[in-house]
Formats: C-alpha cells, structure tokens, sequence
C-alpha cells in the first residue's frame, strides 16, 4: 500500500508546501504518489516527476481543477485514496479545505498538521499554539494527514518518476469560485521566504508598513504581521503569522512592534535567527528573541534600513 | 431561513497551558474557560443576519461536559434564540463531533451551519469540513464575508495570498476566519434575559452516535524551549552581530 501525496501548485509550478510533504511521506514508507488535478497538469506534473523519491505521479486534467473547490478536490482524492494505507497533503489553507472531507468520507480520524513522522501510524502534532506537543497513534485503515511544512525539509529533485493520467471525476456543482484576489507583490511568499519582516500593533496603521516594506525590499525579505495587526485592519489576513495564521520557520525573522503574544509565537518561534525591535523592554517577545532592540521602531526601522544599504 | 452554530468550551486564549507532569495531556483544571474566539465570531455572523431580516431562528450546539451550558447560556447572551447540549464526559475528536452534529442537523433542517474554522485547543481546523462531507453539503471555510440572497449565499474566503469569493447553493456549511465581524460584549440586562432561553440537553445515545476516539494520545510533552538572546545597544551592534555572529545578512 502506498502513500498518495496531493500536489498544491498555481497552474505553473509545485508551492513548496508540496515539497515538505514528500519529506513527510517518504519517512512514512518507500512508494510515493503524487496526484496533480489541474486545468492543464503538464508542466507541474513534470516538475513532480523530477523530485527524489516519488515512485508515480497521476495527473487529474480538467477546468474544473483550475481554481478547485474543496468539493471536487476531495471527490477526486477518493476516486483512488482506498488504494492507499495514507493521505497527505499540506497544512495550508489548500489542503486544509478539503482533506478533513475526505476523511469524513473514509469514516477515519484526519491527523492534522504533524511535525514528525514516529512510525507509520504514530505522529506527532503541535496542539495548544504549539506549547504542548501530542503523539498520536492512528489505527484508521487510511491515514489522512496534513503535514506542516516547517517541520520537514523540502524533498530535493533528482527523481524520475512515471506521469500517468488519472481520470477527472465530474464537477459536483456544489460550489462554484466566482473570483480569486491574490495580493500583488514582488516581495517572496511567506511560506517560502529566507527572510521575513513582520509588524504588529505598534506599527500604528497600515500606511507605517512602508516602513518595514522598504527594509523588506533590502533584505529581499516577505512582510508578515501578527494578529492584533491584522485584527486593527493595518494589513490583509494573509499577511498573518501565528496559531491562526501561517506557520514559518524562515532564517531570519524580525518582528518590529510585535509583543510576542502565545498565538504570535506560535507562528514564528521555530525560525532560526529573531531578532525583536521593540519600545517595551517587558515586551514577552524578547524571550524569544536571540537579538533583542529595545527601541523607538520609528527610528530604528529607517535606520536599519539605511545602515543595510 | 434557520441558522445552526456550534460552540466549543476551550481554555481562555490569553491562558498559557501547562503540560502535566505525567504526559497524559495539558492542565485544565482550575484554568479559566471560554467559549473558542472562532465560535463567537460565528455567533456574531449569525446574529447578523437576523438582524438583518436573513434569518428567522439562531440555534447554537456545544457537545461535552455539563459545564459547556456556560458556553451556551454566554451564546444566547449574545443573541442566540435556543441551545442544545449534548452531553458527555467522553473525549471527543472532530469525527465524532461531526457526527454528533450532523445527527442535529437532521433533526433541526437548519440552511445554514456555521463552525469555527479551528478551535484552539486542539487546532485541529476539520470539523466544519467533516460536518458538510457527512451531510453532502457544500462547504465555505475560513469565510470574511457572507452575504445571503435567496436559496445561494457568497462568501469571500481567506486562502493563501489573497481572497476567493465562493458562490454555493444552501444549504451549506460555513466555518469563520477573523476577518468575518467583531464579536459583540454581552451585557447585564442580556445576561439575565439568556437564563431564561429554552437549553436542551442530550446524549450521544440518542443520537445514534458512536463517538468513540479514534486517535489515541500516547503522549504530551513540553515543545523544547527557546533561549533568550541578548539585547543589542543600537542599530549599529544590531547589524553587527547579523553580519559577523549570525552571518544571515
């Protein structure tokens, strides 16, 4: 039995989400699938062909996959997943919409956003915004799962994997996406950033994140901002970093206004580097800073910005 | 048109938990409980829009121990017409909740469902999912706009890097994300009006539920803890120490 790996991607190309959960799957057992449903799945199935340690790769063809609902995606998943003993995907707003479907289908526990692989049935996930750490043994005959991407390294190419084509399963009509915004920018994605600048409340409005976005663009970072940012409208939801937002681990991390609050932390305490620019020197963030600037983030940020130049 | 909206105990959000000191989970005893932030949310949507003249009757759900009419009796402050509890001290996960609700769902023929799209206790973000799939229902998660005409509603939903707008036929499942409403305070006079709302209690038996787990908990521990830095004199040192100790920029 198998494990069957479902592919995020923009039509163009793999999300790295995909990547990490490779990783996840090939510490599960040897025989990887990745599904690709797409509107035109050639280019990114190819690109999942070439990753190290996928076995198959099935590619799922048709319109209704370009802008999938959660409906038809798990249709799909369970056209095949009882060829399968688990199910993963990424924990990201993608696969997040539509794997708890399909294990409520298969009548079997969703195991979610784990981070690590014990044994084949046994994992373990963050629980509380992350301040306490469960294993959890699922004796399902299906395992659904969705793997946190910071917590696995992406799998590296160097496969040659088989494309098959795996045939599309009609549209169910439940639900129909009427319109897509994706916020424009030049800057990385959060996800996948080496660097990220994020504000919070202390940046004051939305028109101060100028500010980190100029220090942003010198660092080639991503911007993010914590809860209380985005809960006072500053910045869109997507920006978010935390327990109820993106999870990141990025090299380096600086959080400018931030006060460190348990949901906040629990987005971004795995980064590698935090450095943590605040006027409160109580503030909680500085506990899990490695630098910590007690200062003025008015002054601080342009400054920092200068001295990168 | 009637709505239904789940509600879960969980500990307060500005709680920080304890892991206990045998493994077996986290300290809950003695710690301060509240109904789950994206629950209030979903209340709040709900009271919306019967006052907006979309909805005729809120029904709120919780299912656990009795302590959970607290939960109920803060909803009906909030607005909410009717409660149901159904009762167990049994350790519920997000199938069997699904289930249970699901079972109500057929009793009450609500058009709309709303869940919060993740509790955070658990942080599971699966049971709004699981309760549209058991239904056949079309699903709408991590919604910041609902509007309802007719017999189909849109929502505007959070996905990774930016929106999508949603066109789904009722009836149907949707689940809150921040975005969605400021929840409103209760007040005194509201308080004292929600003990006397109607508050049902039932038991998974009766619902025809097994909500047996099916995950076990081997073990829960302590995440290793981070160590503090140091604090840095400017931004001149700042840049130093990334440059020279860290060698990140």
């Amino acid at each position: 039995m198998g494990i069957l790996v479902i592919a995020e991607h923009d039509e163009g190309a793999l999300k790295s989400g995909t990547l990490n959960a490779i990783t996840a799957a090939t510490q599960i057992g040897p025989d990887v699938t990745v599904l690709v449903a797409a509107e035109a799945s050639g280019p990114v199935a190819a690109e999942a062909a070439r990753v190290a340690g996928v076995a198959r790769v099935l590619a799922a063809d048709a319109p209704h996959y370009a802008r999938p609902t959660a409906e038809n995606m798990a249709a799909l998943v369970l056209s095949i997943a009882s060829n399968y003993s688990h199910v993963l995907a990424p924990a990201t707003n993608f696969g997040k919409n539509f794997m708890p479907r399909v294990a409520a289908k298969l009548d079997v526990a969703q195991v979610s956003e784990i981070s690590a692989v014990v044994s084949p049935d046994t994992f373990v996930r963050p629980i509380y915004a992350g301040n306490a750490l469960a294993t959890v043994q699922s004796k399902d005959p299906i395992k659904v799962i969705t793997v946190r991407a910071t917590a696995f390294e992406p799998a590296a190419t160097g496969g040659s994997a088989a494309v098959e084509p795996l045939a599309a399963v009609a549209d169910t009509g439940q639900a129909v996406v009427t319109g897509r915004n994706l916020t424009k920018s030049a800057r990385p994605e959060l996800a996948a950033a080496r660097i990220i600048v994020s504000g919070g409340r202390g940046m004051g409005n939305g028109e101060n994140f100028k500010l980190l976005e100029a220090l942003a663009d010198k660092l080639g970072a991503a911007v993010g901002a914590s809860r209380a940012a985005v809960d006072a409208g500053f910045v869109p939801n997507d920006y978010q970093v935390g327990q109820t937002g993106k999870v990141v681990a990025p090299e380096l991390y600086v959080a400018v206004g931030i006060s460190g609050a348990i949901q906040h932390l629990a987005g971004m305490k795995d980064s590698k580097v935090i450095v943590a620019i605040n006027k409160d020197a109580e503030a909680p963030i500085f506990q899990v800073a490695d630098y910590g600037l007690v200062a003025d983030l008015f002054q601080a940020v342009p400054e920092l910005t200068s001295e990168l130049g | 048109m009637k709505v239904l909206v789940a509600v879960k105990r969980v500990v307060d959000y500005n709680v920080k938990v304890r892991v206990k000191a045998d493994g077996t989970g986290v300290e809950v005893a003695n710690v301060k409980m509240s109904m789950n932030p994206f629950d209030e949310i979903g209340v709040e949507e709900a009271i919306r829009l019967k006052e907006a003249g979309a909805c005729s009757e809120i029904v709120v759900v919780s299912l656990g121990v009795p302590q959970c009419q607290e939960t109920l009796r803060t909803a009906l402050a909030m607005g909410a017409d009717r409660a149901i509890l159904v009762e167990t001290d049994a350790e519920l996960q997000p199938l069997a909740v699904a289930k249970l609700l699901k079972a109500v769902v057929d009793r009450e023929q609500p058009k709309l469902a709303i869940l919060g799209k993740q509790a955070i206790d658990d942080d599971a973000n699966q049971t709004g999912q699981m309760l549209a799939a058991l239904l056949d229902w079309p699903q709408a998660t991590f919604a910041s706009k609902l509007t309802v005409s007719g017999e189909r509603a849109e929502v505007v939903r959070e996905i990774d890097g930016g929106l999508e707008t949603l066109s789904i036929a009722l009836p149907a499942v949707m689940t809150t994300d921040l975005r969605l409403n400021e929840p409103r305070y209760v007040t005194l006079p509201n308080i004292m009006k929600a003990k006397k709302k109607p508050l049902e209690v039932l038991k998974p038996d009766a619902l025809g539920v097994d909500p047996a787990p099916r995950l076990a908990t081997l073990k829960v521990e302590e995440p290793p803890k981070r160590q503090a830095g140091a604090k840095v004199a400017d931004v001149k040192e700042l840049v130093a120490k990334l440059k020279g100790e860290a060698k990140i920029i």
